[in-house]
């Protein structure tokens, strides 16, 4: 059976006081530091956690859900470092100017620059990753299994090419000089050792409240119906599901959140490369979402942020992409349903229920 | 009575055979009809066609007067047309309960951001699903697997939880697409006993069935085809001795 409605709040609860835990850790092992690659991996985490409800839900593989989170962080990244100020004369300019969507800010030679105020942009590139999840998904959803893959692969590659070869968007060297987010209260998203707690606490509440959407999600008569998508598409159709457009959504979904992530790391990193939206970080994305267990969002969680986290400190050296291809390749072969499967305890369950009839049966 | 169901000159091609050729026929409200022929007569295909698996190449399929023919399937479940599978084709993965509560779509309404919100109005429809497939898998006597891993039950559990989940949206007219195979002589007795009592609620049935005595026993009328085309159509006893079906069943010498 799957967990009570009751207990999910449970779950979530139990999350925040992990993530408290572990800052206090740092604080207390005189590590403090380390809060700023934990702070990122909260941002690639929403892309599994966006990517384990397509895949182990849905059932529906994407390798391309990098180019989504490439989409976020460059969309944000172009139109907050965009310089407006020599075209103020502009009737269009000076209406954004006024109605704030586009804000000044010195630029490093003590000069003006006038971009996008990094609220208009953020909502920007959550547009722009939703119209593009949409595009591609409407006719590559239609797709199944392998070729499913091989088309979501090549929209990756389709990004990547793009954002290496667009000088606009820096090409090979990427964008710099992402200023900040401002969240509330003088409190912004970006680097600093300053406000590298508070930082690391939104990064990590934000994954809280998409894990809390997710959970309930899941939970519902939507999330039922993508299981049942899973197990038996046909039959899911002939119970009344739209399975192309539960698809569909589910797609958008977890490509919207992928933007998310990139739209927050850009502003915290300030700045963004092509290497985020390569083939490698799709590959890592599904690797972690196999660790974890397919249709556990904790497990994926858990994994994203142990996993990214020793990637992002180095400890994986030079062998960090064969690091995430040798996981994905073992899982596949010894747990291809993960590793940290929380509902193990159902699957020991219906393997004790097994035991208790073959007993009683004479 | 008036019919439910009025399939008329419906046609499919596969390729170039021609698996259903031109057939119709009536299912009228409240009763429970059967569709028999040998294997590969079209008895699966035209059931696709009236699920909405496949489009007919010619003819019109009208449930409550309304053409249906060529919808998506998911639409001609909303309108209380139900179904179970030859093949069983139960969500692995999912208990017994949560199968059913699927079945329980096209009755509900919650989307996506009322589930993510966890909207309170969702609350109640979410209790009552969940009674409503507890009430189904009362109906079928198998209250105690709820909990169960579904695709782990045996294999006439497996039946009574697929019926279960077509059962639980109130559809008007249900299709059972050999619900017999592989049960045994107790459960295919008992499988008699409950289209019964299904049609006893109201729901209109359209069975395919290769077991002659269920179909016999349960059904109000019998549609036979052959080779893709309707060779009978009668009240059972009527086409137990009519030669055209005697000759498809039993062999040529014996038309006479």
């Amino acid at each position: 059976m799957r967990r009570a409605g009751s207990s999910r709040y449970a779950r979530v609860a139990l999350f925040v006081a992990v993530v408290v835990a572990v800052q206090l850790a740092t604080r207390a092992a005189g590590k403090e530091f380390f809060l700023t690659q934990l702070t990122m991996s909260a941002y690639y985490t929403l892309v599994a956690a966006g990517l384990s409800l397509l895949m182990g839900y849905a059932g529906q593989i994407s390798l391309g859900h990098a180019a989504f989170f490439a989409i976020g962080g460059y969309a944000t990244g172009a139109l907050t470092t965009l310089d407006l100020s020599a075209r103020r004369g502009e009737a269009l300019v000076a209406f954004l100017e006024r109605v704030r969507v586009l804000a000044a800010r010195p630029d490093p030679y003590g000069g003006e620059l006038l971009a996008v105020h990094p609220w208009a942009a953020c909502a920007a590139a959550l547009v722009l990753a939703f119209a593009v999840a949409l595009a591609i998904g409407v006719p590559v959803l239609k797709l199944k299994g392998h070729y499913l893959a091989m088309a979501t692969l090549g929209f990756g590659t389709i990004v990547y090419s793009v954002v290496l070869g667009t000088s606009a968007l820096g090409a090979a060297d990427g964008i710099g000089g992402v200023p900040p987010f401002p969240v509330a209260g003088g409190l912004a998203v970006g680097g600093g050792r300053a406000a590298r707690v508070a930082n690391y606490y939104v990064a990590w509440g934000l994954v809280a409240l998409a894990l809390l959407l997710l959970v309930n999600l899941v939970e519902s008569r939507v999330g039922r119906a993508l299981r049942a998508i899973h197990g038996a598409e046909d039959a899911a159709a002939a119970m009344g599901v739209d399975v192309a457009r539960y698809k569909l959504a589910t797609f958008v979904l977890s490509a919207v959140l992928a933007a998310v992530g990139g739209v927050f790391l850009t502003h915290y990193n300030a700045g963004i490369g092509p290497g985020e939206s390569g083939i490698m970080k799709s590959v890592r994305y599904v690797a972690i979402v196999a660790v974890g267990g397919m249709g556990s969002l904790w497990g994926t969680v858990a994994t994203s942020a142990v996993l990214t986290f020793l990637s992002l400190r180095g400890y994986f050296g030079t062998l960090d992409d064969a690091v995430f291809g040798a996981v994905l390749v073992l899982v596949m072969l010894f747990s291809p349903q993960g590793i940290l499967r929380l509902d193990a305890r159902a699957a020991l369950a219906a393997a004790l229920g097994r035991l208790r009839r073959t007993e009683a049966s004479p | 009575m008036t019919a439910l169901l009025e399939v008329r000159g419906v046609s499919k091609r596969f390729g170039g055979i021609h698996a259903v050729k031109d057939v119709s026929f009536e299912v009228r409200e409240g009763t429970v009809k059967a569709l028999i022929g040998p294997n590969g007569a079209g008895k699966t295909t035209l059931f696709n066609l009236v699920s909405g698996v496949f489009a007919p190449d010619a003819g019109t399929v009208l449930f409550r007067g309304e053409a249906i023919q060529g919808r998506p399937p998911h639409r001609i479940a909303a309108r209380g047309l139900s179904r179970t599978f030859q093949h069983i084709r139960l969500f692995a993965g999912m208990t017994a309960l949560e199968n059913v509560m699927v079945g329980r779509h096209p009755r509900t309404r919650a989307g996506f951001v009322a589930g993510m919100l966890h909207l309170p109005w969702t609350w109640g429809e979410e209790r009552q699903i969940e009674a409503r497939a507890r009430e189904a898998l009362d109906f079928l006597g198998i209250p105690e697997l709820a909990d169960a891993e579904a695709t782990s039950l045996s294999y006439g559990q497996q039946r009574a939880v697929e019926l279960a989940r077509a059962l639980v949206s109130e559809p008007e007219l249900l299709l059972l697409d050999e619900p017999a195979a592989g049960l045994n002589m107790r459960e295919t007795v008992e499988l008699a006993r409950l289209v019964g009592r299904i049609r006893e609620r109201g729901v209109t049935v359209l069975v395919v069935e290769h077991d002659m005595g269920l179909v016999m026993n349960v059904s109000d009328e019998v549609v036979v085809l052959s080779y893709g085309e309707k060779i009978a159509d009668a009240e059972p006893r009527a086409v137990q001795k009519h030669p055209e079906v005697v000759r498809v069943y039993l062999g040529e010498e014996d038309a006479a």
